[in-house]
This record gives C-alpha cells, structure tokens and sequence, in this order.
C-alpha cells in the first residue's frame, strides 16, 4: 500500500508545518534571557514569574471567557440562522449571504472601529459585554459559512417528510436535522472559538474599565518586547489543551463528530 | 462532550458574577498605559497607602489611545502619551487640567523637562519618562564608530540595517540626515526627505515595528534605528552592541502623565501621579522599564554607571540638535503621502 | 413557520450590529470634514482612492490573497480528505489539532516563524549541519505566503472537511459499482459534491486574506503597502476616517463581485452551489 504511506507522510509534514513555531515558542519559554531569539540557557524562572503576573492572568481569566461565551452565542445563532436561510427563496438568501460576508472581508479596525462608534452611540460603557457582542458579530458570519453547506448536502425533503410523519418542529431538528449538520456545528464552533481567542484590533477598540484579553496583553507589550511569560503560558494552555482532548478522547470513545 | 462544554460555560459565568461584585465604596482609578511600562508592584504599593485600587489595562500606540479616549465610552483616570500627543489632546480639549499644588513631589521633577513647548506651563501633563531616537549596532560586526545618519546610506551596509515602520519616525531619519526639522512644513523639504528614502530602499533590510530587539540579539541585523530605551535594554544584557546619537540630530522624546477628560476620580488620580513622582517609586519603575526618568530624586538612587551613557543620560552636548516632535495638524496628510508614496514603490 | 422564526435572531443581530456600522462607514466615506468641524457631503475620497498609487497598493494585495488562497486550497484538498477518510475514533481528535496551534498567539506564533526562518534561524542552522549553502528565507513573497498559508489553512480545510464526512455514500458506491476507477469517481462525484465547502473555505480564507497585512509587515519587513495598512493608517495615523471608509467600501464591493463572478464561474448547475454570493 504505497497510498497509505503517501498519505500518512503528507499527514505528518503538515502538521509539522502546523507545529514547528509552536515547538518553536515553546522551547523559548526555557531560555534564561528576556529575548526568544537567541537560545542562552535553561531556566523555569519564567513559568514562575508568569503567576505572580496578574495582568497576564487576568486577560487569560478574559481571554478564556470571551471566546467559550462569543462562541457559544455565536454558534447557536448561526446554526438557526443557516437552517432559516437554507430554506429562503433564492434571491433572499443571495442578499443575506452577501451581508453575511461583509465581517470577513471588511478590515478589523475598520469592524472595531465602526463597532465602537455604534456603542457609544448607544451610550453603552465599553468592557465585557461589549466585547462579547463584538465576538459573535465577527464569529456568526464564519458559523453560517461551516453549517450552510451541511444543508446543502442534506436530502431535501427529510424536514417535510419528519413533519408529514407527525414530529413537532422542535423533535424534527433534534432528531432529524441536527445529526445531518452535526459535523458543520462542530467546525463553526471551532472557528469561532480560534477566531474570538486570538483577535486583537476589534477586542482593543470594544472594550475598557480594564477588561482586556490576552492579544491586547501582548500586542501592547510588543514594542519593548514580548516577555517570555507569555511564551510559558502558551506553552501551559497548549499542554492543558493536549491533556483534556487526550482524556475526552479516551472517555467518548467512538464519538462521531 | 456537551457536558463538559456546559460545565465549562457555567464556571466562566459564575467567574463574572464573582468578578463583577465590588465593593462598592472602594475608589477603582483606571490607568491606561503603554504595554510593559510600569512597574506592576507599584499598583499593591499604591493601593496599601491610600486605600485606593487601580484597575490596569494597556495601549500599544499613542494613536490607538486617542482614538479611544476620544470616542468616549470608558473612563480613563491616568494616560501616558507622547508629547506630540498630549499638544493634540490639549488642542482638541481631550485631558484634564492638573493642579500642580495637589501635587507636592512634582518639586523632585528636573527643570529641564518642565514647562516644554507641548504643554508649556505643565498645567496638563507631568513627566513621566524621555528618551531619544538614534542607531543601535553591533560592533563585532560594525566596526568604525557610528556617529551620523549617513551610515544608513552608506552602500557598504546594504541589506544590514532596518529601519522604523512608522511614517513620521522614518522621516525624520530622512530629514535630519538634509538638515531640515523634522517638523518641517514644506512640501518640497519632504519630497527631498522622500527621495532620499527611496533611494534607501534597496538596502533596507526591513521596516520593522516592534521586534528589533530580537532580530540585534540574534545577528538578523546588524544596524537598526531605535528608541533609547530598546538600545538601554540589549546594552545592558549584550556588551558588543553601542548607541550612537547622530551629529545631525535626531528625535528627543517625552512621555508624560495626563488625566483624561472623562476621568472619575480627578482626585485620586491626582494622587496617584504625585505617588508616580516620588523618588523611591520612580526608582521602582526606571529599574523595572530602563528608560531615563525626569526625576532628580530617582537619578540619586540610580545606579551611577548609568550616567552619561548615550542610551540612558547622555551628555547634553549630544544632544544639540535634537527636537521634539509636534503635532503637525492637517499637515500630517502630506506625510502620509510621501510615506504611501515611498511604500508604494 | 419554524424556518422562518429560527433566523429571526440572527437578522436582528446582523441588522443591528453588521448593518448599522456599514452604513455608518458609508455615511463616514461620503462625507469630508473641515478642520473647523463643520462637514459636507462629497465624492472626493472615492475619486482620491482612484489615484494609481492606490490602485499598485491594492492590486499588490489582491495578488497576494489570491495566491494564498491557491495554495491553501491545493494543500488543504488532500488533507481534508485525509482527515474525512481516518478511522472515526481518530477523526475527532486529529481535526482538534489541526485548529490548536491556531489559539496560540498570533503575534508569538509569527515571531518563531521569524525565528525559524532568519539569517541564524533553525531553517539556517539545518542547512549549514547539511553543509548546504544558506538561503535568505525571510523578507520575501515567499515567506509572506507561507505565514499566510499557515494562518489560514485551517479554515480552508475544515469546512472543505465537513462536507466530505458523511457524503452520500451510497452515491459514490453506485459510482463505483457502475464502473468508474477511483479518479473518475473523484472527478464526477466527490469534487462537484464538495464544492459547497470549497466555496465556503475559499470565503474563509481570500476575504481576511486581502485586508491583513501584519503578516507581510513582519514577514515581508514593512517593504510594501497593502491595503489593510492603507486603511488602518487612514483611521489612526492620520485620523481620515472618511478617506479610510471610502477605501474600505471599494475593497467590499470589489470582493463581493469577484466572489460573484467565481461562483457564477464555480458550477453550472444552481442547485449545487453552495454559499453562492450573488
């Protein structure tokens, strides 16, 4: 089976590509030197000072929160909204799909900055809740994209068939919808989550009171340089995200996603 | 899988519940910073003196604070921006006016930074840090001394310097090496300041922003155009690096402390800068950041290598021809195009 | 009835919070204001954007997402299917690592490409222990696509992934039954049944991909404009948010119909496209 070792090659220098900077940055967060350029030594010294620092902490405490609530809205929201548009009439759903795109193509500051003009025009104080809106604004679109085409491929007349046999609409899309578009929920949620964790310029301009999140944390400390802390923590999340999807792996066995 | 989610969810939010009960007696002063440019202990120090807690977030621009700050919908007690800032935010009524007499430690405050023409009776701003712009290089790989911005155009170096990824930072390397101010407001000086640039260009190595440090350390580049304070931090850690203050003359900045209009707590936050200007708290921070204080209580208690050094108190005579930069108003356009037009090519 | 209901909440969220901003950004590009404060309404800022150095800083940008995006989607094909094809127990916790290193600073996660790819980088340090000569990586075209490559080809796989799980087996069994070898059944079955995620990964990626630049000022040293820079600097260096607003629309339209044309161009037949835009 040459195919097999093809593929399992491919596999791997992918996601040597995928790893390579973060192994990168994570053999950095050991280097006994503020600079993660040039290797000087081992040390723990940063993983120490790392919790002593409670404004990293307390962005990561943000940064966490933001991204698994904005996502989850975001999710929900687009979900419903894809199963709505799907059985729009043609015209309607080319209209919102384009309305749909407007949040990704449009440049951050040109979103943050909009966004912003918009809340303090409604007189709201900026800090969490308007970063959460903020998030699922630039999420939903990404959530509609991932779910839209599970539709797509569904057989169209399995909802009509569903109701014609007597299910409510509620047990219909529990039972019949959801299972068909379960793996374009998973992927919309992912997106949104990786998105809303890692987003800088609009998260700057919608928040205050002294919510920030971790891109804020470290694009403002780019300039006199990123401390290794920050190389420790991503380090730790990392190894923290490996360890939970290692155990739910192990636990759910075959979960179909 | 969805039960983990949920439980996951629930402690996020019961997290904000918790977070969001305050005292509500408890006076909060809001400081907005530069990244990395305090030293956080200070806020414990601060908060066990007078009872009042400080809620700390941070900026990476001067630009992105003032859009903030301008637009409204925060409460902004202490901001830190440059000089050419702080003239822009006192023309466009955007800070608070500071009652020099609530604030008894502004005596420890260097004459020579007060009463400058940004903010000309300080009744705005109080001076935090200064610094310069210059070139920083290695000399095991830069060997003839550096003292002149002609280096950067000087083909020998090609592909071994960087440059500032800043429209008006930039410039000014372009202006000062013609001998104009670099706030100038003619037209045809900044088109010779663009030509020279694009001249330049072949054997800029890069324009960077923020990472240089990183790219001196590890022999990316050899040469690069800096602020002090990044020269103060790789001097002090790697002994083959120099600053040099070019003879033509260069940027000589300031950052000093304002009170945002909009603040709260105009009180508290009064107290807090008089806190950031005592010396021993003022040492506390020029030892954490390593940029040169405005304070003559804090230069006695720092360490005296340090004077005299280009990238830390230099000598005033180097510093001849240096300039402050202003708020160049309805001006800033034409840079924007000479800059376009230089990053276009 | 329930079809109708279950958008309602997204309408209101978009119409509040995507709509009211656009048109607001409009209302900001239509306009120009005096240094007096007083403003009146204008076309200036969209002829201005028409000078021919806008136009060399937007085609450069356009270039570079277009390519990106090539080289996302022939790289990202065959590891969807990949991924589509793992043994199930597998499947969930492969595609988890796909998007992991993504929620890893962005900032940091490019400065290691800077560190693996400069003069005395890993990359460097590989070749010369080969005795091979060394290669300036960085501060190239190339090494901007890569790092875009890097950031985005999660989001061309995964949708691209999600239609190719559970796709109508049956279907593709009768293909085979009926004779087809394995490259036809690809071709005529597989490819045209996923283009809906194609279309939605192609979205994902091209669209961000044409207003991002911190990518190419790191990886590209700042040496060009891009369009992303044009605005940003318009909204914060120079405080012109009617200019900004009136490059910003451009982009938009502009987008928008190429992304027309390519799905007016991506499938002949209506009724299999999937997020068709116009």
């Amino acid at each position: 089976m040459v195919g097999k070792w093809i593929k399992r090659l491919y596999t791997l220098i992918i996601f040597g590509f995928l790893y390579a900077p973060i192994a990168v940055l994570a053999v950095f967060s050991f280097n006994d030197s503020k600079s993660t350029a040039k290797w000087e030594g081992f040390t723990l010294d940063w993983y120490q000072s790392l919790f002593q620092n409670d404004y990293i902490m307390k962005s990561l405490y943000y940064t966490v929160l933001v991204a698994v609530v904005a996502s989850a809205v975001a999710t929900v929201i687009g979900t419903f909204a894809a199963f709505g548009i799907f059985y729009m009439k043609t015209w309607k759903q080319k209209a919102i799909l384009n309305v749909n795109s407007l949040p990704i193509l449009n440049p951050d500051i040109v979103t943050g900055i909009s966004l912003m003009t918009l809340f303090v025009a409604l007189n709201m104080e900026l800090g969490l809740m308007t970063m959460i809106i903020a998030h699922v604004t630039f999420c939903i679109p990404y959530v509609v994209l991932s779910v839209l085409p599970k539709f797509k491929q569904m057989p169209s007349e399995m909802l009509e068939a569903a109701l014609d046999l007597g299910a409510t609409p509620f047990y219909a899309f529990r039972k019949v919808i959801y299972p068909e578009i379960k793996p374009g929920i998973i992927t919309g949620a992912l997106i949104a989550f990786t998105l809303s964790i890692d987003d800088f310029v609009i998260s700057f301009f919608n928040t205050g009171n002294g919510v920030s999140n971790l891109s804020i944390a470290i694009y403002s400390m780019a300039r006199r340089g990123i401390k290794p802390e920050i190389n420790a923590l991503s380090t730790l999340m990392f190894i923290t995200v490996l360890i939970l999807l290692l155990v739910l792996n192990k636990r759910t066995k075959i979960e179909e996603i | 899988m969805k039960k983990v989610l949920s439980l996951v969810l629930l402690v996020a939010l019961m997290g904000t519940l918790f977070t969001g009960c305050k005292k509500d007696d408890q006076v909060v002063l809001n400081v907005y910073n530069w990244g990395d440019y305090i030293d956080e202990d200070i806020f414990d120090i601060f908060e066990e003196e007078t009872g009042i807690k400080v809620n700390y977030e941070t900026y990476a621009t001067n630009e992105e604070m003032y859009t903030k700050i301008k637009k409204g919908g925060t409460q902004y007690d202490i901001a830190i921006p440059s000089d050419y800032m702080i003239e822009k935010m006192i023309k466009e009524d955007l800070v608070e006016p500071i009652d020099l007499t609530k604030i008894p430690n502004y005596a420890n405050i260097d004459t020579r930074f007060k009463n400058l023409a940004f903010d000309p009776n300080n009744a705005y701003s109080v001076p935090y840090f200064w610094g310069t712009v210059g070139i920083i290089y290695n000399t095991n790989i830069i060997t003839e001394p550096v003292d002149s911005w002609n280096v950067l155009w000087d083909e020998k170096y090609a592909g071994q310097f960087t440059m500032v990824d800043s429209q008006r930072d930039s410039i000014m390397v372009a202006l000062k090496k013609l001998g104009y101010s670099m706030n100038t407001k003619s037209v045809a000086e900044l088109e010779a300041a663009r030509d020279v640039l694009i001249e330049q260009k072949p054997n800029v190595l890069a324009y960077v922003g923020d990472n240089v440090k990183d790219m001196l350390i590890s022999e990316e580049t050899a040469m690069a155009v800096v602020w002090s304070g990044e020269a103060s931090t790789v001097i002090q850690e790697y002994d083959n690096f120099e600053y040099a203050l070019p003879k033509e003359g260069s940027n000589i900045w300031f950052d000093n402390v304002v009170i945002p209009k909009g603040a709260k707590n105009i009180d508290a936050a009064h107290q807090f800068v008089d806190f950031l200007c005592r010396g021993d708290i003022g040492f506390k921070n020029a030892d954490y950041v390593g940029y040169a204080t405005c304070n003559t209580e804090t230069m006695k208690l720092l360490d005296p290598a340090l004077m005299g050094t280009t990238y830390a108190y230099p000598d005033d005579a180097l510093l001849e021809n240096f300039e402050i930069f202003s708020d160049p108003g309805d001006f800033i356009t034409e840079y924007d195009r000479v800059w376009t037009e230089l990053k276009a090519k | 009835m329930i079809k109708k209901l279950s958008s309602g909440p997204y309408l209101f969220w978009i119409a509040m919070f995507v709509v009211i901003p656009i048109l607001m950004v409009f209302g900001f590009s239509m306009i120009t204001t005096n240094s007096d404060g007083s403003w009146q309404i204008t076309f200036s800022n969209f002829t201005r954007a028409f000078d021919p150095i806008y136009i060399a800083v937007l085609a450069r940008s356009l270039k570079i997402a277009v390519e990106a995006t090539l080289i996302c989607f022939f790289i990202g094909y065959p590891m969807a299917m990949i991924l589509a094809k793992m043994n199930v127990r597998f499947r969930t916790f492969a595609v988890m690592m796909f998007v992991v290193p993504m929620w890893m600073n962005f900032l940091l996660r490019t400065y290691a490409w800077m560190t693996i790819l400069g003069k005395n980088g890993v990359l460097n340090g590989i070749l010369s222990f080969l005795g091979l000569p060394q290669v300036q990586f960085l501060y190239s075209e190339g090494a901007v696509l890569l790092g875009m490559v890097y950031n985005f080809l999660p989001f061309m796989v995964l949708p691209i992934y999600t239609v190719l799980t559970k796709m109508d087996q049956s279907l593709i069994e009768a293909a085979e039954d009926l004779g087809g070898n394995k490259k036809i059944v690809f071709l005529k079955v597989i490819f045209p049944l996923s283009v809906p995620g194609i279309l939605s990964g192609v979205s994902m990626v091209f669209m961000p991909a044409v207003s991002t630049f911190v990518i190419s000022n790191l990886l590209y040293g700042g040496q060009y404009m891009l369009i992303g820079n044009l605005i940003e600097q318009q909204f914060l260096v120079i405080n012109d948010w009617n200019f900004g607003s009136a490059v910003a629309m451009i982009l938009m339209l502009l987008i928008l119909v190429s992304m027309a044309i390519m799905n007016r161009v991506g499938g002949d037949n209506p009724e299999e496209r999937g997020v068709n835009l116009w």
